[in-house]
């Protein structure tokens, strides 16, 4: 079954601003992973806005599990390149904010506050802050927010993640543990996720299919298919079948600097 | 001792260092000099005039005190609600800026008349001044504070469905608060100007009367008293809000010391 879906769509900022993006037509797949590449500029958050209801477009449609977007869809997770955490939030009142707010636990968040604690734990656990829950999100290395935000966008067990440059920030060793760690959770408990990023071998590595947009504004320049067999190891990233896909993006990349 | 000891105490001592500095200098020049004490008073005088009068000033600075405290609470409760309702609506915030700004403009001292004809004098002028000229740091720095909220972190919150009101609760206050509390201290000692200038002009109690009779009768050192200790409970409220601040927004500061 299809979760998103986008049927032409258009967006521009503004009344007669320029277009964001133009014409786009895709599906994402329940428990499919996406990454979407492209250079800076091209759209890739103005596409998240629209799948998350918070822009709406000014062409076209957008569903979200069969019913179309109108308004900022509830209980979907989102992490930036920045990490958002509250700073006057430990690390695990942080992680269990989405638990206030969405209408599902919110109203059991006092009566149950010690299971979704344990729950909190559990999972800053599985990507190893254990022992952090009571630090300030400033007392965390960069790397470590990134870890909590990620937490915070899971928590509820949303339907859909977006993820937008979450590991932008952060230096090459860490990203791939962090590569390793999203692959995981994702491995073991499947959900819809939308990859925003800069790194092919990161889109690779991580996606089920890569789309490729064009410079803005943007387009769907190519759907890619990523047919590594999983679960993947981080070895797989030194493979041949692995370099080509790489190499065939980038070779997408750099087509559309030099059209532009 | 050791050397980070050395320095933390006369970091801690440096104030009264300095006071004490300014102390003798004015002493030392008023005796140099041969500066008359109905002109220009020594410490000394000054500190003979506090042994004189000691009562009446306490009685008059506690009146002071009382109109400044009462104005300044008014000025918080209400400057903390047209804060959030400023802060929170770009409509509000159109609409009364350019009338609260052109209200502040207005010198306080100009509106003592009035509010004598319409409240008497004594100490309900004073509360009302000290009322009118402290309110407007609160509004600015709440608004300030609240409509400088990180449209991502805003994103993340919609995206779970958060309402305005959560979104106003569970952040945007929150975030608000260094404002807010950078705030009362400037109100606090704007109020203390406001109370006094009241006093001064339109009432038969309180410092800025006290200093008012002391002048018609050249008793410099009974004015110069009563400046005193205006400047010392003005620190002493000072200090208080800031202890209050550390408190509850050390976040604000990453826990270290509030300065670069
Ligand atoms: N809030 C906004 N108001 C007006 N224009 C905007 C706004 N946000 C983005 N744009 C414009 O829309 C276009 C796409 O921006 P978008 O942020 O989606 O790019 P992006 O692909 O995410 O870039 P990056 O990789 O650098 O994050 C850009 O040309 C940008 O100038
Ligand atoms: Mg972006």
């Amino acid at each position: 079954m299809d979760l998103v879906e986008f049927e032409n769509v258009s967006m521009r900022y503004g009344e007669d601003g320029p277009l964001a993006i133009e014409n786009i037509s895709l599906s994402v797949k329940e428990n499919e992973f996406v990454a979407v590449v492209g250079p800076s500029g091209c759209g890739k958050s103005t596409l998240m806005k629209l799948v998350t209801g918070l822009a709406p477009p000014s062409d076209g449609y957008v569903y979200l599990g069969g019913k179309q977007v109108a308004g900022p869809q509830k209980g979907v997770g989102m992490a930036f390149q920045a990490s958002n955490l509250l700073p006057w939030r430990t690390t695990l009142e942080n992680v269990l904010l989405p638990l206030e707010i969405v209408a599902e636990y919110r109203h059991k968040f006092r009566r149950e506050k010690t299971q979704f604690e344990e729950l909190g734990r559990a999972l800053l656990k599985r990507v190893g802050l254990a022992g952090c829950e009571h630090k300030y999100p400033w007392e965390l290395s960069g790397g470590m927010q990134q870890r909590a935000s990620i937490c915070r966008a899971l928590i509820h067990r949303p339907s859909l993640l977006m993820l937008d440059e979450p590991f932008g920030a952060l230096d090459a060793f860490t990203r791939e543990e962090l590569w390793c760690m999203v692959r995981d959770l994702w491995q073991e408990e499947p959900f819809t996720v939308v990859l925003v990023t800069h790194d092919l071998r990161e889109a690779v590595f991580l996606a089920d299919t890569v789309y490729v947009m064009s410079k803005g504004p943007g387009r769907i320049l190519v759907r890619k298919p990523v047919n590594l067999p999983r679960p993947r190891e981080l070895s797989v990233t030194y493979t041949d079948p692995f370099a080509d896909l790489v190499f065939e993006l980038r070779d997408h990349i750099g087509r559309i600097r030099e059209g532009s | 001792m050791t050397l980070a000891q050395r320095k933390r105490l006369l970091m801690k001592a440096s104030p009264w260092l300095l006071l004490l500095f300014l102390g003798l200098f004015w002493e030392l020049v008023c005796f140099a000099f041969q500066i008359p004490d109905y002109l220009f008073p020594a410490p000394t005088d000054i500190w003979r005039s506090w042994l004189e009068y000691r009562p009446q000033i306490i009685e008059h600075a506690t009146q002071t005190l009382f109109t400044t405290v009462v104005g300044f609470a008014l000025a918080v409760v209400f400057g903390l609600v047209l804060g959030m309702l400023v802060g929170s609506s770009p409509v509000i915030y159109k609409a009364v800026y350019p009338l609260m700004v052109g209200f502040n403009s207005i010198p306080k001292v100009a509106f003592v008349p009035v509010l004598v004809v319409w409240f008497g004098i004594g100490t309900v002028p004073a509360i009302l001044t000290a009322f009118l000229i402290s309110f407007f740091p609160v509004v600015v720095n709440m608004a300030t504070g609240l409509a400088t909220l990180e449209p991502e972190l805003q994103d993340v919150m919609r995206s779970l469905g958060a309402s305005r009101i959560d979104i106003l609760k569970k952040v945007a206050l929150p975030r608000s608060m260094p404002y807010f509390f950078a705030s009362l201290k400037v109100a606090i000692t704007l109020a203390f100007v406001g109370s006094v200038i009241s006093e001064t002009v339109a009432s038969n109690v309180g410092i800025g009367y006290l200093m008012l009779s002391a002048s018609s009768t050249m008793d410099m050192g009974l004015v110069f008293a009563g400046l005193v200790v205006i400047g010392v409970m003005g620190v002493v409220m000072y200090e208080l809000f800031a202890l209050v601040e550390r408190r509850m927004t050390g976040w604000a500061t990453r826990g270290s010391d509030p300065a670069f």
